[in-house]
């Protein structure tokens, strides 16, 4: 494998909804999210009805990943922060470390400016915490069943169940 | 790359379909949308130009159950077969967690199959994944035509590592979602081999 895949806990979950949150509301944002790089959506805060959060995530990635492609063959690293611009919406793009993509959605309301410092800083914050997060995976990893996964004891039934 | 949340109680697989141009992949995704309850699919996304050759990828997000308490989801991506769209394949590529390579049955497009399949090899072991050993499904499509190759002779050419295959007419829906049943299968013992 790549990569080992995101595990993600409770206890993380929890720190790292409340520091999305708290970006949210000083940013003055209308929806704010973190994707994975493979397009899938880890949490959300704002006004998610009638948004489609999953489609978002993945078009999200999509365009990173691009855009990603792009700054390769440009010798760059990466570019680590997009910025669309709209009539009422606007959305702030960017990287946290090598595997997660904060978004905000905002209008009129709030500021690029504003946004961009409140991002940075959020980032910051979140970089550690994600750091954190995969230093615990690949240690869990190497100590075989050291936390009990509910992965562990599924049947072929169990799958089977799952197509009805 | 699977995503498991246990806070709330989810995971998320990513399968990517994978194959030369108009094999039928994005045929495969909007037969599985189309049969599939509404509560359980999301919106289907399809980047595509304007004759509906897929550009980038089709996304269609399942969500079909839980097991042991967890709800399983499935992220469904088509690659762009177009020879020249390879930048764009290699990006979908990435955080695969199984794989369902279609075929094309006709005769006269059994060298681009070829060609799809060394290229898919190839991809995968540039994202550090092991091509014999990941997650995968081998769909030969189109088996409604006249014209079409042998099951032996393409599992021949294109099915060295002898995953499991399945005949299909994605049109009708023939072996589409015995196909999808297989990989996620796979994905899910795979994860159980990683617990
Ligand atoms: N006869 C027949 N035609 C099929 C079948 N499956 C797909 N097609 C047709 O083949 C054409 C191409 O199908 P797509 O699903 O768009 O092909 P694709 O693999 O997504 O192609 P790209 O996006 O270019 O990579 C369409 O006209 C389909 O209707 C099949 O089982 N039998
Ligand atoms: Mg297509």
């Amino acid at each position: 494998m790549a990569d080992s895949g995101l595990v993600m806990h409770e206890e993380e979950f929890t720190l790292i909804d409340a520091e999305l949150a708290k970006l949210h509301q000083q940013a003055n944002a209308k929806l704010t999210f973190l994707v994975d790089k493979n397009g899938q959506l880890i949490t959300s805060v704002g006004e998610t009805k009638g948004v489609d959060t999953t489609s978002l995530a993945s078009l999200t990635a999509g365009n990173i990943a691009a855009t990603g492609g792009m700054a390769k063959l440009l010798g760059e690293k990466e570019f680590s922060i997009l910025f669309h611009e709209g009539e009422k919406d606007n959305i702030h793009i960017s990287l946290i470390g090598q595997r997660v993509i904060l978004v905000v959605i905002f209008d009129q309301r709030s500021s690029l400016g504003l946004v961009r410092l409140r991002a940075k800083k959020t980032s910051d914050v979140l970089v550690k915490m994600f750091e954190d997060i995969f230093v615990k995976i690949e240690k869990e990893r190497g100590v075989k069943h050291a936390v009990k996964s509910p992965f562990a004891e599924i049947t072929e039934e169990d799958i089977e169940k799952l197509f009805g | 790359m699977s995503f498991i949340n246990y806070s709330a109680r989810e995971i998320n697989c990513k399968i990517v379909y994978y194959g030369p141009g108009l094999c039928g992949k994005t045929t495969n995704l909007l037969y599985i949308y189309k049969k599939t309850n509404p509560d359980s699919k999301g919106k289907m996304i399809s980047l595509a130009t304007e004759t509906e050759r897929t550009l980038f990828f089709d996304f269609l997000p399942l969500s079909l159950g839980s097991i042991r308490g967890f709800k399983v989801r499935f992220h469904l991506y088509t690659v762009p077969g177009q020879v020249f769209y390879d930048a764009s394949r290699k990006l979908i590529l990435r955080g695969v967690d199984g794989v369902v390579f279609v075929g094309d049955s006709q005769v006269e497009r059994m060298e681009a199959n070829v060609e799809s399949m060394e290229n898919l090899r190839k991809n995968l072991q540039e994202q550090g994944f092991n091509p014999d050993t990941i997650p995968c499904v081998v769909q030969y499509n189109k088996r409604d035509l006249p014209n079409v190759v042998p099951v032996a002779e393409m599992d021949k050419a294109l099915n060295a590592r002898k995953a499991p295959i399945f005949e299909a007419v994605a049109m009708s829906g023939t072996g589409v979602f015995d196909t999808l049943k297989e990989v996620s299968k796979q994905v899910i013992l795979e994860l159980k081999k990683q617990a």
